[in-house]
């Protein structure tokens, strides 16, 4: 049995038939060919697989694609505005945020989920935020800086808009 | 991991589906945040060959107060609860609880409906819920029935729930007078569920607190309140002599759960450490 979804991803509208046990990580990476979501554990404790379902930063291991049905899905190709990187992605790069970068796609959906729901985090904060995303590379220490920098960036932006 | 196949359903009302309940049997299942049950079944060590998303039915997502209660809906999320003005101002140590599970993006997902029929005994809210002595409101194909905390977890994955319910809302009657609450959790690091939670609410009348209620989770095959720690503090000024004496008696007659992460000494030792902390605080909040 397949089931119908209708749903939009990084602004695209998107019409799929899906088996019902497939994953949201495997639809997006295997049918849409949206590799920059990692599976890292397959558990939902690593956080590598993090996307955006209607705004809400989610292990996309554990959700199914046809709970996605009817929803707006971001993930880390749709944050970019062309060349122009988003703050966060920018501040990852400017502080070192990554070493292997396996993490990386998950870490920054993240980040977007905290700072929109508190632009000022302190870095006790950003770290209970990043409880859910592990890095077997940096040691989180500027990945805290990474989300400080794009913190600091997206408040100029609203200043200025 | 990729689980067994199933039929996926979306029910649109809570009748529709438990009809789905009752023509399946123990084939089918409910999946609401699906945080226990997608890694139960991508393990298949559950393998539903009905799956019925209850997500979409309107109304099963809400926080409201009605008649002096506290009343939410089943699917209502961790996190929606965490970030309640609402919860917050009426029972705080709730958003405590909610703030306390997994991570944020668990939080997003998982319910409050679907931790309390998973009934993991780790689990966070039971806890919560003995300590504000909530009332699981169950519909079924018989009608509706209103099911208070202590009369709900009933052992190991065990509730009053039948094959063919579901829970609906969970009320919770706001406390009164002068109240402090509070939870107070010791972390499994590797899972994040909890090695010991306390959840306490404490009222004081002229100096000395008239009534006490304090649960665990963690400690034992499900949640409970415990009544030795409540009769010692009940009576007594809730100060560090008092509450310290009250918190020795926790966990003494209970069978404490062991495990390679915690001994069944350490875990009643450590029921004692958390019955303290959490009164500590909840005294603190008065
Ligand atoms: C990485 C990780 C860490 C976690 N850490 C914690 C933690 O620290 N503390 C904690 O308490 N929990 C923790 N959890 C579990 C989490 O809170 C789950 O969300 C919760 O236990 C189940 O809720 P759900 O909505 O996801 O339910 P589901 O997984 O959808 O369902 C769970 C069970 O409940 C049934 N069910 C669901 N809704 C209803 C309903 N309304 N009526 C009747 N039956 C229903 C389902 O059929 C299923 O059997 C963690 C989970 C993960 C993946
Ligand atoms: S791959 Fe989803 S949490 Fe690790
Ligand atoms: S940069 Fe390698 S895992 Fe985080």
């Amino acid at each position: 049995m397949v089931s119908p979804i209708h749903l939009k991803v990084n602004g695209q509208p998107r019409s799929d038939e899906v088996e019902p046990r497939l994953l949201l990580v495997y639809y997006l990476r295997e049918v849409l060919n949206l590799t920059g979501t990692h599976v890292g554990c397959d558990t939902s404790s690593c956080g590598a697989c993090v996307v955006l379902v209607d705004g809400k930063a989610v292990k996309s291991c554990t959700m199914l694609a046809v709970q996605a049905d009817g929803s707006e899905i971001t993930t880390i190709e749709g944050l970019a505005n062309g060349s122009e990187l988003h703050p966060i992605q920018e501040g990852f790069k400017e502080q070192h945020g990554l070493q292997c970068g396996f993490c990386t796609p998950g870490m920054i959906m993240t980040a977007l989920q905290l700072l929109e729901r508190n632009p000022d985090p302190n870095e006790a904060e950003i770290r209970e935020a990043l409880d859910g995303n592990y890095c077997r590379c940096t040691g989180y220490h500027n990945v805290v800086k990474a989300i400080q920098y794009a913190a600091k960036k997206m408040k100029k932006e609203v200043f200025h808009d | 991991m990729i689980p067994n196949k199933f039929d996926y359903q979306k029910a649109t009302t809570v009748e529709e589906a438990i009809e789905y309940l009752v023509e399946y049997g123990d084939e089918a299942k409910l999946l609401a945040g699906g945080h226990s049950l997608l890694p139960a079944m991508k393990l298949r060590l559950n393998n539903p060959v009905k799956l019925v998303d209850i997500n979409r039915i309107p109304g099963l997502k809400y926080i409201r107060e009605e008649n002096a209660m506290l009343c939410l809906g089943a699917a209502t999320t961790h996190y929606d609860i965490e970030s309640s003005e609402l919860v917050k101002s009426k029972i705080p140590m709730l958003c405590q609880v909610a703030a306390s599970i997994g991570d944020l993006q668990v939080r997003n997902m998982g319910t409050i409906g679907g931790s309390l029929a998973h009934a993991d005994p780790a689990a966070d809210w039971p806890a919560g819920m003995l300590a504000t002595e909530a009332i699981i409101v169950i519909q079924g194909p018989e009608g509706t029935k209103n099911v208070p905390a202590k009369d709900f977890f009933m052992g190991l994955y065990t509730t009053a729930l039948a094959e063919n319910e579901i829970i609906t809302e969970i009320r919770i009657p706001i406390p009164e007078g002068n109240i402090g609450t509070a939870y107070a959790k010791c972390v499994q690091p590797a899972s994040r569920f909890a090695l010991v939670g306390c959840a306490t609410i404490i009222s004081k009348n002229n100096g000395l607190c008239d009534r006490v209620k304090l649960a665990f989770t963690g400690v034992s095959v499900n949640a409970f309140c415990d009544e030795a720690v409540e009769h010692a503090l009940t009576g007594h000024a809730p100060d560090v002599d008092n509450i310290t004496i009250a918190a020795e008696k926790a966990a003494i007659n209970v069978d404490v759960l062991s495990d390679h992460f915690a001994s069944e000494n350490y875990r009643r030792h450590l029921a004692k450490v958390y019955a303290k902390k959490a009164l500590m605080e909840a005294a603190n909040n008065l």
